[in-house]
């Protein structure tokens, strides 16, 4: 833990306006001001270095970059059509799913939505199982028959994949039920997009909670878009940190490109649920650098906003932090590209190698304890 | 845990004295928030509790149905075999007396037909505990369907705490040889009303109540009409996409040369169910129109 006292939660970014969803014109990006704003976060982040060991570090490194070229290995496949149905990247993001996991043990439980293959690495799926689940394989995390959106891993405590805008967020506010009915310490972190906090399954779940004393932490990463639809067009009330004052929930504001900052709001959190058995809400305001998915035109963002948040991608922040500080150089972080390249490859000819799975997998676990009668034996 | 079944000893009274007995840990009062304490139900049963959600009347759970239908039915399937989910979801379903169209459907037509789901339904106070106990200690969502307005019917019930009835095994209430009445639910007592009349009446009438809808022991049944001949299929609910329109394709699949009239629906009225009272008796199924159906089938008239 740090030897110093904690920076403060950082609030950076919080009140920029993002843009109206309507297709402007180019504007011109203000470089100088972008590199500033960009050194000021830099700046930021490497105050909070000094928490952490220098392999730590690298290693926060080394998930973020395997997230990033695993993802784009993703598209790539997707576009030589071994993957099927919908792909949703989460290039863009990656600081906020490692920062915030590299804050939970192996048994505390992780639920995402259908932009989870991110999650799911940074929880310690194998690249191979995503990938061949990816491709729809018997070798695949859910046996092939869940695809991008339903990745699982018991063991690893991973519950999910969940296609269903805020689905997952009554189910993890049940796991965290269930954490503290059986008198363990376990968390649960929960993962959704601004655009789920005005699903009603959002407010049912923070107000049981917090009523219940739940120990569920909900992470809300803002892409400030759900899918076209830009956050000023679809909220009336922005600033989600503050929706959690209807709940009399802790609260959040998280800068989603700096992975230390999103570890430490995370670690306050969880050390709030393991404690006092209490939630907390963050909200994590970050930014997907490719569509809503694989086949989103992205007409309703500009190319300048693209860029300017691209100018502050987490893992060039991360990577120029550590490289200032002297925690390692460019040398030892293009070694791991290498590495984590490889690990990517190895896990597409893991999936290509692999075989469908068997027709009668059709029907098997549809049921834990099948019962047979005469309508279900023969409705096949 | 569901509205009202700790302090209030449910609205119903189904879950009077549970609190005292078991403490405010295990039964659990909710806010009024059906889609999020389903949905908490199973995420719970994820993390390995056996959760028993009850809805205030299967009515309310048309809120929570995101929960149930995409996150409990599926997620054994979609996570190839690694989250079972064993919740029971009980409540009353169907008609009251004089509640209204969005207090009184019968939905265990819509439940039936997600694979991943069981749907049960008891008619008598022995088969409500041996099917809710099978339901309980089975390791899949069971959507268990009781009726209001059989909640003060009193019949013998064993002792046993162990008794339990399997899933997916019909029950014959009354045995007969000149036409099968297959039953559910609040038309089962209706069904055996039924029959005595027509005994009466030299027709000899055998009475079977499905007990579980899915999966449906639909061979029981085909084999009372092999030796029957004849079937009336009575329900409350409407008769559109409902249990007894399935009912009905299986026999005509399985046991066409065995029909000597083709199968009856007795079915409640395709309306949303009216308040008049009146309007409500026309509405649900009444013994006269089970009578004339079996009567019609029988080529009587």
């Amino acid at each position: 833990m740090s030897k110093q006292s904690p920076a403060p939660p950082s609030r950076a970014g919080a009140d920029e306006q993002s843009s109206t969803g309507v297709i402007d014109p180019p504007k011109d990006i203000d470089k100088k001001k972008l590199a500033r704003e960009r050194d000021q976060a830099k700046e930021r982040q490497k105050d909070r270095l000094g928490g952490l060991e220098q392999k730590q570090l690298i290693d926060l490194y080394r998930q973020m970059i395997l997230i990033r070229r695993f993802e784009e290995k993703a598209a790539e496949v997707y576009v030589a059509g071994k993957i099927g149905g919908f792909c949703h990247l989460y290039i863009g993001q990656e600081a906020v799913a490692v920062g915030s996991i590299s804050a939970i043990r192996k048994d505390d439980y992780v639920l995402g939505s259908y932009r989870e293959h991110g999650q799911a690495l940074a929880k310690g799926m194998s690249a191979r199982s995503i990938m061949a689940e990816l491709y729809g394989k018997a070798t695949g995390c859910s046996k092939g028959k869940g695809g991008s959106m339903h990745m699982f891993d018991k063991e690893l405590n991973f519950l999910g994949g969940h296609a269903i805008v805020g689905g997952q967020i009554p189910l993890a506010t049940g796991t965290a039920f269930a954490s503290k009915y059986q008198d363990t310490d376990r968390v649960t972190l929960c993962f959704f997009g601004e655009a789920a906090v005005n699903q009603g399954a959002f407010h049912e779940s923070l107000n049981m909670a917090q009523l219940w004393k739940l120990p569920c932490i909900y992470i809300c990463e803002n892409n400030q878009y759900g899918m076209g639809t830009s956050v000023d067009r679809a909220m009336s009330l922005r600033d989600i940190a503050q929706k959690s004052c209807a709940y009399e929930i802790a609260s959040e504001f998280v800068d989603g490109m700096d992975v230390l900052a999103i570890r430490e709001a995370t670690l306050r959190a969880v050390e709030r649920g393991r404690k006092e058995y209490l939630p907390t809400l963050l909200e994590i305001r970050t930014y997907r650098f490719m569509g809503h998915s694989m086949s989103d035109p992205g007409k309703y963002r500009t190319r300048a906003e693209i860029e300017k948040y691209q100018e502050r991608d987490p893992i060039k922040l991360f990577a120029a932090s550590l490289i200032e500080k002297h925690i390692t150089d460019e040398a030892t972080l293009e070694k791991l590209d290498k590495e984590v390249r490889e690990e990517v490859e190895d896990a597409v000819r893991f999936a290509e190698e692999s075989p469908l799975p068997a027709p009668e997998e059709l029907y098997t676990d549809v049921y834990s304890n099948p019962i047979e009668t005469g309508q279900s034996r023969t409705i096949r | 845990m569901g509205e009202e079944v700790a302090e209030y000893d449910g609205a119903y009274k189904v879950t009077r004295g549970l609190l005292h007995e078991f403490g405010n840990k295990r039964v659990i009062d909710t806010p009024i928030t059906e889609l999020g304490f389903a949905g908490l139900g199973v995420g719970a049963a994820m993390a390995g509790l056996r959760p028993i959600v009850e809805f205030m009347t299967f009515n309310f759970s048309i809120l929570a149905t995101d929960q149930i239908i995409n996150s409990a039915a599926k997620m054994l399937y979609m996570s190839g075999g690694q989250f079972n989910i064993p919740i029971v979801f009980r409540g009353p379903g169907g008609s009251a007396l004089q509640v209204s169209s969005q207090h009184s459907q019968a939905l265990e037509s819509w439940y039936a037909y997600f694979p991943g789901l069981k749907v049960v339904m008891p008619s008598t106070p022995a088969d409500a505990k041996g099917l809710l106990k099978s339901s309980i200690r089975d390791d899949d969502p069971v959507i268990f369907i009781e009726q209001e307005r059989m909640y003060g019917l009193k019949g013998e019930v064993p002792d046993d705490p162990d008794f339990t009835i399997p899933l997916g095994v019909a029950d014959i209430k009354r045995e007969g040889t000149d036409c099968t009445i297959v039953a559910r639910s609040l038309m089962v007592p209706l069904a055996l009303e039924a029959a005595a009349k027509l005994q009466e009446q030299g027709v000899s009438c055998e009475v079977i109540d499905p007990r579980t809808i899915r999966p449906l022991d639909i061979d029981t049944i085909i084999e009372s009409v092999k030796k029957t001949n004849r079937v009336v299929l009575a329900e409350e609910s409407h008769p559109i996409c409902g249990v007894n329109a399935e009912i009905s394709h299986e026999i005509m699949e399985r046991a066409f040369d065995y029909l000597d009239a083709p199968v009856k629906r007795v079915s409640g009225a395709d309306v949303p169910m009216p308040y008049a009272k009146n309007l409500e008796q026309l509405a649900v199924p009444d013994l006269e129109k089970i009578i004339a159906a079996v009567r019609e089938v029988a080529y009587l008239d």
